[in-house]
């Protein structure tokens, strides 16, 4: 692994005694370890991923740490961003990280970026790193790492995840395939959900994570076979690993023979998402927390539709009739058109969802709550435990 | 018969299954025969046209049927088909 580094790296004799446990395999030894310390490693994002990304590659003794996050430390991070503790509730996770990796390894020269990455900072950034860890949370960024990396010929260790699964593999090499090659299009927004609408075992971010650092180090040292032109899909509930061949795309748009991404673009747009994320179902009739209070209280004839998950109205429930929003095709002549039915799910998407399907099947007195029964926590009743 | 792999943000459509087994000479069949006994799947998978979303990925055991034969690609007994689609956790979009 290249670097640009023109001073020759040593280890202090501290570092030596730190390090032992590498020092002492003949697969790292002095020229490995002196290879960590001069390899500058970008970590984009510090949250499931990255905590525990960042926190081995600090360990191992990576010379050069780039850390890139514009995010705050919330409380049902703390679930599965290790890096984090309670207390940092609130802080920046940049500087919650910082903490912890320098206690860590003093060593560490990190450098942190307290900022959005975009198609307006990507290629500088990168251009000042080794390689880079994508532990990011969206697709937009997924693209722009990919294609800054292909720009910069930087690799692109790269680790995703999804519930109980998650994928890993290193994307950009000059001769390997790039994550377009294998994802040549996004899919469009709210077809794959997001650990906050479909959860995450909390361990998942961490045996990716750890396999990312590990695919880093590998490179970083030139040992063992990189996840080079592999797939490899992890399944945490059955503890299963497979993989899958990857191939570049001679016709990939970034790292094919003709390329036609030659600078980054508009991820956003080329995701499908326009402005603010915002859940709702367009012209859908919405009725607000308070009016629904009130009317519930005037004792009004209203039929109250949770079309949450079971294991949702087990945590909190406005007593609600249930049926999940996937099976309201299946069970709709339970409801009857005949009554006023406010819907309502956690946050107002799905019910949104729920109420455009019953206008369809012919039901005009629906509307929908809007923000859900979190806004209901928020402004009716802050007994309702939010989750 | 060969098995199809699901991928988790798609077993809800196929009564929470990790794998289905299917028939089919070719992963068009097997994939056809997939949608056939799970309907919901179909947009999921294809679109109105019927072509295969370009976001999912089809492997027989670990080859990319897109560097094979594509639909025609033959399929034996014993066969793993794998659907996988891009994940990116986190955030919505």
């Amino acid at each position: 692994m290249a670097t640009t580094t023109e001073i020759p790296v040593t280890l202090n004799k501290d570092e030596i005694l730190r390090y032992s446990r590498h020092l002492i395999m003949p697969e790292v030894g002095m020229e490995g370890q002196q290879k960590l310390k001069a390899a500058r490693v970008l970590c984009i994002g510090t949250g499931g991923l990255g905590s525990p990304l960042a926190l081995y590659l600090a360990a191992a003794g990576v010379g050069t740490l780039g850390l890139v996050d514009f995010d705050v430390v919330d409380y049902t991070n703390l679930q599965r961003q290790i890096i984090h503790s309670t207390a940092d509730v609130g802080r920046k996770k940049l500087d919650s990280a910082a903490d912890k990796l320098k206690g860590i390894n003093p060593y560490l020269n990190l450098r942190t970026f307290d900022t959005r990455l975009s198609s307006a900072n990507a290629l500088e950034l990168f251009r000042e790193f080794d390689i880079i860890a994508d532990g990011t949370d969206n697709f937009p960024t997924r693209y722009l790492v990919n294609d800054a990396c292909v720009l910069t010929g930087k690799p692109n260790v790269y680790g995703s995840i999804f519930r109980f699964e998650g994928q890993a593999s290193v994307f950009a090499t000059e001769d390997g395939p790039c994550y377009r090659c294998l994802y040549p299009e996004p899919p469009p927004p709210g077809l794959v959900p997001s650990c906050a609408e479909g959860g995450v075992l909390g361990i998942l971010p961490g045996l990716v994570g750890v396999m990312q650092a590990t695919e880093v180090i590998k490179l970083i040292l030139g040992i063992g076979d990189p996840l080079i032109g592999r797939l490899l899909l992890i399944d945490a509930l059955g503890m299963k690993f497979r993989e899958l061949k990857l191939r570049k795309n001679p016709d990939c748009p970034a790292c094919g023979t003709h390329p036609t991404v030659t600078k980054l673009i508009d991820y956003n747009e080329f995701c499908g998402i326009r402005g603010e994320e915002k859940p709702v179902a367009s012209g859908v009739p919405e009725i607000q927390v308070e009016e629904l209070k009130r009317r519930l209280d005037a004792k009004e004839d209203l039929f109250v539709l949770d079309v949450r998950e079971p294991h949702e109205y087990q945590i909190c429930n406005l007593g609600g009739y249930l049926i999940p929003l996937n099976d309201l095709p299946k069970r709709v002549n339970e409801l009857d058109s005949s009554r006023e039915i406010v819907v309502h799910c956690k946050m107002g998407g799905r019910s949104a969802k729920a109420v455009a399907f019953l206008q369809q099947a012919g039901f005009s007195k629906v509307h929908n709550l809007a923000g859900g029964i979190t806004a209901w926590s928020d402004r009716v009743d802050p007994k309702v435990p939010k989750y | 018969m060969s098995k199809i792999h699901i991928p988790t943000p798609l077993r809800q459509y196929v009564g929470k299954q990790s794998s289905v087994e299917v028939t089919g000479t070719t992963v068009g069949e097997a994939m056809s025969s997939l949608v056939a006994q799970h309907p919901d799947l179909r947009k999921h998978l294809y679109t109105d046209e019927g072509k295969l979303r370009s976001f999912v990925n089809v492997y027989v055991n670990d080859e990319d049927i897109r560097y094979l034969q594509k639909e025609a690609t033959a399929v034996k007994d014993g066969d793993d088909i794998s659907i996988v689609p891009s994940i990116a956790g986190g955030i919505a979009g």
